[in-house]
C-alpha cells in the first residue's frame, strides 16, 4: 500500500499543473494550427478545413518581415551578449560582498512596465529630445539627423530590454566556475588571455547558450519596440501577426504566420535541448 | 604569509588596471539601465500642456501627482492589472508548488516530459503564446475579458513558479522531513510543518516574480484582452496620440512601491539568515 502511494504521489502532485498547461498551452498551439487551415472571411466567419494556402501566401507575402525579425533578433542578441558578459564576469569574480546589490540594480528596470521602458527611449531618442536636440543646438550634428524609426532604434530598444535577461544566466554560469580551475591555469603559466579564452569562456558556455536562446526567441517575436521606436521600414513579423488578427481580422493568415514562427523557433529550441539537455535551461531561466 | 604563497603570479599592475576598467564599465552599464527610469521619474514632474507629456523640460509641477487618479479609465486599467497580477501569482503558486515538489523528490517516468513542457512554456515566444490562446478562445467562442487575461497570465507564470520554487527546494536538507516522518508525521503534516516554512522564501519569490511578469506583460495580454484594458495596454494604446503625465506618475508610484517591497523582503531574509547563522 505504501509503495503504491509512493508510486502515484508524483503523478498526483504534478496533475494540476499538467492539466492546466495541457489545456492552456499545448491545446492552444493545436487550435492555432487548426485556425491556420480554416477558410472563410471576416464577415461570414471561418470554418475548419485543410487549406494550406495561407502558409504559402504568408511566406511569399511576408518573407521580408521574417528575415528582418530573425536579423534583428540575432544582431540584438549578439550585442546584448557582448555588453552583458563583462558585467556578469566582473560581478561573479570581483563583486565581493555586494554581488546581490549589483544584480538588484541591474533588474531595477523590471519594476517599470515594459511598454513604459520603451516609451522612455522614444523620449530620449526623439528628434527634439535631449540627446539629438542638444547635439543639434550645439551644431554638432545636422538638423536632419534622426534615430527613431531606423532599424538601430529598434535594435537598441531590444538590446536594452534584454540586458538583464542575459546578465542573469551568464552570472549563474560564471559563479559556478570552480576558482581552483582558474588558478590552476595561472599556475601552469597560462596568460590571462589564454586562461580566459580556454578556461572561463568554455566553462560559462551553458550560460551563454541558455541566455542566447531566451533572448533571441523573445526578440524575434517582439513587436512593441518596432511599433514605438521603429517606422514602416522596420516592421517585424510580430507586427504583421498583430495586424492580421486585429486590423484585418484575417485569422487564418495570422495563425499561419505564428505557426510558422513557432515552427522555426521550435527547431532552434530542439537543437538547444539536444545539445545541452533540458535540465540546464531551468537553472538559468529564472 | 599565506597571501605570499597563494598569489605569487596574479598581482600584476596590468591586471589591476584591467580590473579597474571592468569595474568602471560595469558602473556605466548600470547607469545605462537607469536612464529610462530617470527619464520617467523626471518627466512625471514636468509641466504638461494639453494633458500630454512634453518632450522638453518646461518646469517643475506636482499637478500630475495631485491628479494621479484623474483619468478614470487609466485608473481602471491599473486596477485590472493589479487584480490579474495578484490572481495569477497566487494561482500559479498553488499549481506550481506540488509540481516542484514532485520534480525534486521523486524520480518518475513523466519527469523528462515535464521538464520539456516547463522549458517550452518559458522559451515560447510571447506572440505565439498570445496568438495560440486567442485561437483557442476564438474557436470555443469564449468572450475575451478579465478572465481570459487571468487564464493566460497563469499559463506563463506556472512555469516560472515551478522553476523558482524548485530551485529553493533543491537546496533543502532532506533529513529534516525524513526526521518528521520517522517521528510519525504524515506526509501532509510534514509538508505543512517542516517543508513549507523552509521553502516559503522561494514561494514568496515566485509570487513576486509572477506578479511582476504579469504587470509587465503587454504582448500576450494584447491578444487575449478583448475590450478590457490593463495598465500596459492603456499606455500602449496612447503612445501614438501622446502620453498623459499620469502614466509616468502611476508608473513612478509602482516603481517606488516595488523597490521598497523588494528591499524590505531582502532585509527580512538577511536578518533571518543572520539569526539562523548566529
Amino acid at each position: 500500500m505504501r509503495r503504491l502511494s509512493r508510486h502515484f504521489a508524483p503523478y498526483l502532485l504534478s496533475l494540476p499543473s499538467w492539466a492546466y498547461l495541457t489545456v492552456f498551452f499545448v491545446i492552444p498551439l493545436g487550435s492555432m494550427l487548426g485556425l491556420a487551415l480554416a477558410t472563410g472571411d471576416p464577415l461570414d466567419g471561418y470554418v475548419a478545413s485543410d487549406n494550406f494556402s495561407e502558409f504559402s501566401l504568408g511566406f511569399s507575402q511576408y518573407h521580408a518581415e521574417f528575415v528582418r525579425s530573425f536579423f534583428y533578433g540575432a544582431v540584438s542578441t549578439v550585442i546584448t551578449l557582448v555588453i552583458a558578459y563583462p558585467v556578469a564576469y566582473w560581478i561573479a569574480f570581483y563583486g565581493g560582498r555586494n554581488k546581490s546589490t549589483y544584480l538588484f540594480l541591474l533588474v531595477l528596470p523590471f519594476f517599470v512596465t515594459f511598454v513604459i521602458r520603451v516609451l522612455a527611449w522614444e523620449f530620449i531618442l526623439s528628434d527634439e529630445g535631449f540627446v539629438l536636440g542638444t547635439l543639434k543646438s550645439l551644431g554638432l550634428i545636422p538638423q536632419t539627423t534622426h534615430i527613431l524609426s531606423t532599424q538601430w532604434a529598434v535594435i537598441g530598444g531590444l538590446v536594452y530590454n534584454s540586458l538583464a535577461y542575459y546578465v542573469m544566466p551568464l552570472y549563474v554560469a560564471l559563479e559556478k566556475i570552480d576558482r581552483r580551475v582558474v588558478r590552476a591555469a595561472n599556475d601552469l603559466y597560462a596568460t590571462p588571455r589564454v586562461a580566459f579564452t580556454r578556461v572561463i569562456i568554455p566553462l560559462s558556455a551553458p550560460g551563454i547558450f541558455a541566455g542566447f536562446l531566451l533572448v533571441f526567441v523573445t526578440n524575434v517575436g517582439d513587436f512593441v519596440n518596432a511599433y514605438i521606436l521603429g517606422g514602416p521600414g522596420t516592421y517585424m513579423i510580430g507586427n504583421v501577426i498583430q495586424d492580421s488578427f486585429f486590423d484585418n481580422q484575417d485569422y487564418p493568415l495570422a495563425a499561419a504566420l505564428s505557426s510558422m514562427l513557432m515552427f522555426l523557433l521550435m527547431v532552434a529550441i530542439f537543437l538547444y535541448a539536444k545539445t545541452f539537455g533540458t535540465d540546464t535551461i531551468q537553472d538559468y531561466a529564472a | 604569509m599565506s597571501a605570499a604563497v597563494t598569489m605569487p603570479v596574479t598581482r600584476r599592475p596590468k591586471l589591476e588596471i584591467g580590473r579597474r576598467l571592468l569595474a568602471a564599465y560595469t558602473g556605466l552599464v548600470i547607469i545605462y539601465t537607469m536612464i529610462p527610469i530617470a527619464v520617467m521619474i523626471v518627466f512625471s514632474f514636468n509641466i504638461a500642456p494639453n494633458g500630454r507629456v512634453a518632450l522638453k523640460w518646461l518646469g517643475f509641477t506636482l499637478d500630475a501627482y495631485r491628479h494621479a487618479f484623474g483619468i478614470q479609465d487609466l485608473t481602471g486599467a491599473l486596477i485590472n492589472s493589479l487584480i490579474v497580477g495578484m490572481g495569477s501569482a497566487i494561482i500559479s503558486i498553488i499549481l506550481g508548488t506540488p509540481l516542484a515538489l514532485a520534480l525534486t523528490r521523486y524520480n518518475f517516468r513523466a519527469r523528462t516530459a515535464t521538464d520539456i513542457i516547463i522549458f517550452a512554456d518559458i522559451a515560447a515566444p510571447a506572440v505565439v503564446v498570445g496568438a495560440s490562446l486567442l485561437s483557442l478562445f476564438l474557436e470555443l467562442n469564449i468572450p475575451r475579458g478579465l478572465i481570459t487575461i487571468l487564464i493566460s497570465h497563469v499559463a506563463f507564470n506556472v512555469a516560472f513558479a515551478v522553476v523558482v520554487i524548485r530551485a529553493r527546494m533543491t537546496g533543502l536538507d532532506r533529513s529534516l522531513d525524513r526526521a518528521a516522518a520517522d517521528l510519525g508525521a504524515t506526509p501532509w503534516i510534514a509538508f505543512w510543518t517542516v517543508t513549507m516554512p523552509l521553502i516559503l522564501p522561494g514561494i514568496v519569490g515566485a509570487g513576486l516574480l509572477g506578479f511582476a511578469m504579469s504587470i509587465d506583460d503587454l504582448i500576450i495580454t494584447n491578444f487575449v484582452a478583448g475590450q478590457t484594458l490593463t495598465f500596459p495596454l492603456w499606455v500602449y494604446g496612447a503612445t501614438k496620440i501622446g502620453t498623459p503625465p499620469q502614466v509616468f506618475v502611476l508608473s513612478t508610484i509602482i516603481f517606488a512601491t516595488g523597490v521598497g517591497l523588494a528591499v524590505i523582503n531582502s532585509l527580512i531574509n538577511r536578518r533571518a539568515e543572520h539569526r539562523r547563522g548566529g
